[in-house]
């Protein structure tokens, strides 16, 4: 049985890149957006630029993990091919992670594009990059779960988008990427404990900063903790549309 | 399990919230024939569909899916069976034969064969033509030929299909049932719904009516139609201009020909002809549900 999720989560997802991420509209959204913001900044404080590099990847890769995502299973719910794969022999969970490994690649493909601009303009080095790649994968990883829970949630695009940005803009103001958590009163730092983009944004501040596994473990395993969370919650909602 | 039975059904009851969608209903569907699950809108044709392919949980009873038990070997029923669903659900994205090969790579048909599968089932459904046009952009007959023929891409040893020629142009729904006989030749045992009930009589060996979750009749066609043959009806052609035709049906010959004839007097139309017809299977459908003749129609104008 394992081989057939095993199957069903590889073809899922090379679908969905192919049906969907792929196409170049998106690809070029995908990339265009988190560069508009970063030219944003630069022009507003050019000096800053190195301090905000990690909240920018931890922006681009919870909004190119999501928003694509979000659409694609909503849209598929709605027209009937997500049924059409629940009818084939892979379990409910295997056919959502390929839903989510396909949102992750799609993160992870916009996330290096900024990655590699940010490292080549800016000269940043003595990245810690095994913990980088860890970070940014297990970053993907719980935002992905976070887009499958979301449009599993809702049953209309809109709704999917609008229940999304409701979680992701509160969480990119409360969670380090512009105002460091250091300098926010104490109850919104507690509303920010709460929420994966935070240690996100930690977890690759301290990779750039050439920091250890050690150091940035409790942020590895939030990270973890909160994308095992997320897929088991969107897992039970897609569940309960069998009862 | 016997194993001559492609499903054996056993109890089989659905509630969303406090709706009876399906009330513990029980046949059996022996392997290699045509089984017809007939009834209104809203019967619990389709419910029963998706119970028996995993779409959604019984929420009483159980089933064996050829040999396969239900509530605890889905995944072994879901590579066995085909299902083609009341709407053509395919990918808009995705060329005509990547369509069939990804439905091949999910059922895990090694890659050789699913292209091989691919390129059959295309000529098949003569969609070869199109094989390289994105399902969005197929006709809705293409569209439901590809969707059946998705279904189809594994080998299945059962296919549920539901409403398959709703929709259909006359060539593409006469293609349609063509293959349904093939694939009953071939020994695939085929669970149909469909409103058209001269496309049951000609297809199903068996048909089961269902009417309010319930399960009110399940017999062969000619089974179905001996129940209603103690009611004789005969037909007259009234004139003189514009023929109509009228039925009256009635406890026997003489009355119903009375019936008419009357009719007919009180229209002040000369009878051109008169001829007995025997039942048919919208009769014993009518009888059989309690449906009357103008929800019948109705139904069909729903089509």
């Amino acid at each position: 049985m394992w081989q057939d999720d095993l199957r069903g989560i590889t073809y899922i997802a090379l679908k969905d890149l192919r049906a969907y991420y792929l196409k170049p509209p998106n690809i070029s959204w995908g990339i265009l957006f988190p560069f508009a913001l970063i030219l944003a900044f630069a022009l507003r404080q050019p000096g800053e630029m190195r301090d905000l590099v990690p909240g920018l990847l931890g922006m681009t890769v919870l909004f190119g993990t999501t928003s694509m995502e979000a659409i694609v299973i909503t849209f598929e719910r709605r027209i009937g091919a997500l049924e059409r794969l629940m009818l084939a022999p892979v379990s409910l969970p295997a056919l959502l992670l390929g839903k989510v490994v396909g949102g992750m690649a799609f993160g992870l493909v916009t996330t290096v594009a900024v990655l590699a601009v940010a490292v080549v303009g800016l000269g940043l080095w003595g990245i810690n990059w095994p913990l980088l790649i860890l970070a940014l994968v297990l970053s993907a990883t719980a935002f992905s779960a976070l887009g499958a829970f979301v449009s599993v949630a809702v049953r209309e695009v809109f709704e999917a988008q609008t229940l999304a940005n409701f979680i992701r803009f509160p969480m990119v103001f409360l969670c380090g990427v512009f105002v460091p958590l250091a300098a926010m009163p104490s109850g919104l730092q507690l509303v920010a404990r709460c929420l994966p983009l935070t240690y996100a944004v930690e977890v690759l501040r301290e990779a750039l900063a050439g920091a250890t596994f050690w150091t940035a473990g409790a942020d590895l395993l939030a990270l973890g903790a909160f994308a095992v969370v997320l897929f088991a919650l969107a897992a039970r909602t897609l569940a309960t549309r069998l009862d | 399990m016997n194993n001559s039975k492609a499903i054996q059904v056993s109890g089989l009851t659905k509630y969303y919230g406090d709706l009876l969608a399906v009330d513990h209903i029980s046949f059996e569907v022996p392997q290699g024939q045509v089984f017809g699950f007939l009834g209104p809108n809203g019967a619990g044709k389709t419910t029963t569909i998706r119970m028996l392919t995993g779409l959604t949980r019984p929420t009483e009873g159980n089933a064996c899916v050829l040999g396969y038990d239900l509530a605890t070997e889905i995944t072994r029923i879901k590579k066995a069976i085909g299902v083609v669903p009341e709407t053509s659900n395919l990918y808009d994205e995705l060329s005509a034969w990547d369509n069939l090969v990804f439905m091949g790579q999910l059922y895990g048909v090694p890659r050789q064969e699913r292209g091989e599968r691919a390129d059959a089932l295309l000529r098949r459904f003569r969609l070869w033509e199109k094989r390289n046009t994105p399902f969005a952009k197929l006709s809705k007959g293409m569209k439901r030929a590809l969707t059946v023929a998705a279904a189809l891409v594994h080998c299945p040893q059962l296919v549920f299909l539901d409403e398959p020629t709703t929709g259909l142009d006359i060539l593409s729904a006469r293609s349609l049932r063509a293959l349904i006989g093939q694939l009953r030749q071939e020994g695939v045992t085929v669970f149909l719904t469909t409103h058209y009930l001269e496309e049951a009589e000609r297809l199903c060996d068996q048909i089961a009516l269902i009417v309010k979750g319930r399960l009110v009749a399940l017999d062969t066609v000619e089974g179905l139609k001996a129940r209603v043959w103690g009611r004789a009806t005969v037909e007259v052609t009234v004139g003189p201009s514009a023929e109509e035709r009228l039925r009256f049906t009635a406890e026997d010959v003489v009355t119903a020909l009375r019936l008419a004839l009357a009719e007919a007097e009180q229209q002040r139309r000369p009878v051109l002809s008169v001829r007995t017809v025997g039942p048919t299977l919208e009769d014993a459908f009518i009888e059989l549900t309690g449906l009357s003749a103008e929800v019948m129609l109705m139904e069909k104008g729903n089509q």
